[in-house]
């Protein structure tokens, strides 16, 4: 596959790199003399020097023969730009716009250009991160063979209100300990959960995850 | 042209600005965007618009200057891709009837028009004007 990247910075140079590793041949346009010639000796890319909203160094660049265009420039608007010379002067069938401002994500696509915001992705991962901070991994037991870990039962958790009897929980997992009001219970079958509670699981790897989908109600 | 248009200029530099001041004092609602405040000075005492300080190419930016209730969006920056970034979100995601964008590089221009948007190239304008003042026979009046 033929990659055309516009764009400069670490990201793009570490983009060249995975394309080059999986086969690609990888062109780059970057408007800073430097980075390009720090780019060209480092990687086995060609390196245009010049602005890639310019239909005459696209074409310089190769863009007649792209199988896809990344436009990930520091600026929204040029990025748009790139992409709509991109699909419309030269043809590429793949012309993908990074945007700043999350807002143009949805903007950009009306404008038929295929974007990505990294604002929103990484907002998005550091916001399922916190969702789960309410859980712990404490110790490893058995060199990784068995987890436990720690778990504050939120309101809306699926087992809360209901005693340990009534719960489905998959096999080969066990609710060892309940921490109810700085008092540890060691929990029956007639013990009831309720929010708030930190309950001390033990798990074996392979179901790790159905466990604690089934006690947070979401998917890990 | 009506006198009580609602117009969105954006960039405040010397076209901005003389847009800006000249709509206001015929009359029409007004509102002018430039990323950098010190640019509103440009603006005349008489200028009875708003003025927004931001980056256009953030959606916000545009909502924050009501460019949806706008009759016309005049796109006048420097950078050819922040003008033809808004005449397009302008019209698509706002709907505005007109939109209009200066472009210099005059390369661009059949693919602003490709996207239906109407421009103005300040350099062939100039040409143009040029190019007529040398055909025109030299007279007594226009003689250097």
């Amino acid at each position: 596959m033929k990659v055309l990247i516009v764009g400069g910075s670490k990201a793009v140079y570490f983009l060249c790199r995975t394309f080059l590793a999986k086969g690609h041949y990888v062109t780059v346009i970057n408007r800073d003399p430097g980075e390009c010639v720090r780019m060209a000796r480092r990687l086995k890319v060609t390196v245009i020097q010049g602005d890639g909203s310019d239909p005459t160094i696209l074409e310089e660049a190769g863009a007649h023969g792209a199988d896809a265009v990344l436009a990930v420039t520091p600026n929204d608007q040029d990025n748009l730009a790139i992409c709509q010379l991109a699909s419309m002067l030269f043809d590429v069938p793949r012309a993908v716009a990074m945007v700043h401002d999350p807002d143009n994500e949805r903007v950009f696509q009306k404008l038929g250009v295929a974007a990505f915001s990294t604002t929103r992705t990484i907002a998005s991962m550091i916001e399922q991160r916190t969702a789960l901070d309410e859980i712990t991994n404490l110790i490893p037991v058995g060199e990784g063979k068995v987890n436990i870990t720690e778990i504050r039962l939120q309101p809306d958790s699926p087992v809360v209100g209901k005693t340990l009897r009534e719960l489905s929980l998959p096999g080969d997992s066990l609710i060892a300990v309940v921490m109810r009001g700085g008092e540890a219970i060691v929990p029956r079958g007639d013990t009831g959960l309720r929010a708030g509670d930190q309950i001390v699981l033990i798990t074996l790897p392979a179901n790790h995850g159905p466990v604690l989908k089934a006690i947070t109600g979401e998917t890990i | 042209m009506a006198s009580d248009l609602f117009i969105v200029i954006v960039g405040c530099g010397r076209l901005g600005s003389h847009l800006a001041n000249q709509l206001s004092r015929a009359g029409h609602g007004a509102v002018v965007i430039d990323l950098a405040e010190k640019a509103f000075a440009n603006l005349s005492a008489e200028y009875s618009g708003f003025s927004v300080e931001g980056d256009a190419t953030e959606l916000a930016v545009l909502q924050q200057a009501k460019v949806g209730k706008a009759d016309i969006v005049i796109a006048t920056t420097r950078d050819d891709n922040v003008n033809l970034m808004v005449a397009q979100v302008a019209r698509a995601e706002f709907h505005v009837p007109r939109v209009l964008a200066r472009v210099f590089e005059p390369r661009r221009k059949p693919i602003y028009r490709r996207l239906g948007i109407e421009t103005v190239c300040p350099t062939s304008v100039a040409a143009e004007l040029f190019l007529e003042s040398i055909a025109a026979p030299l007279t007594l009046e226009n003689r250097p």
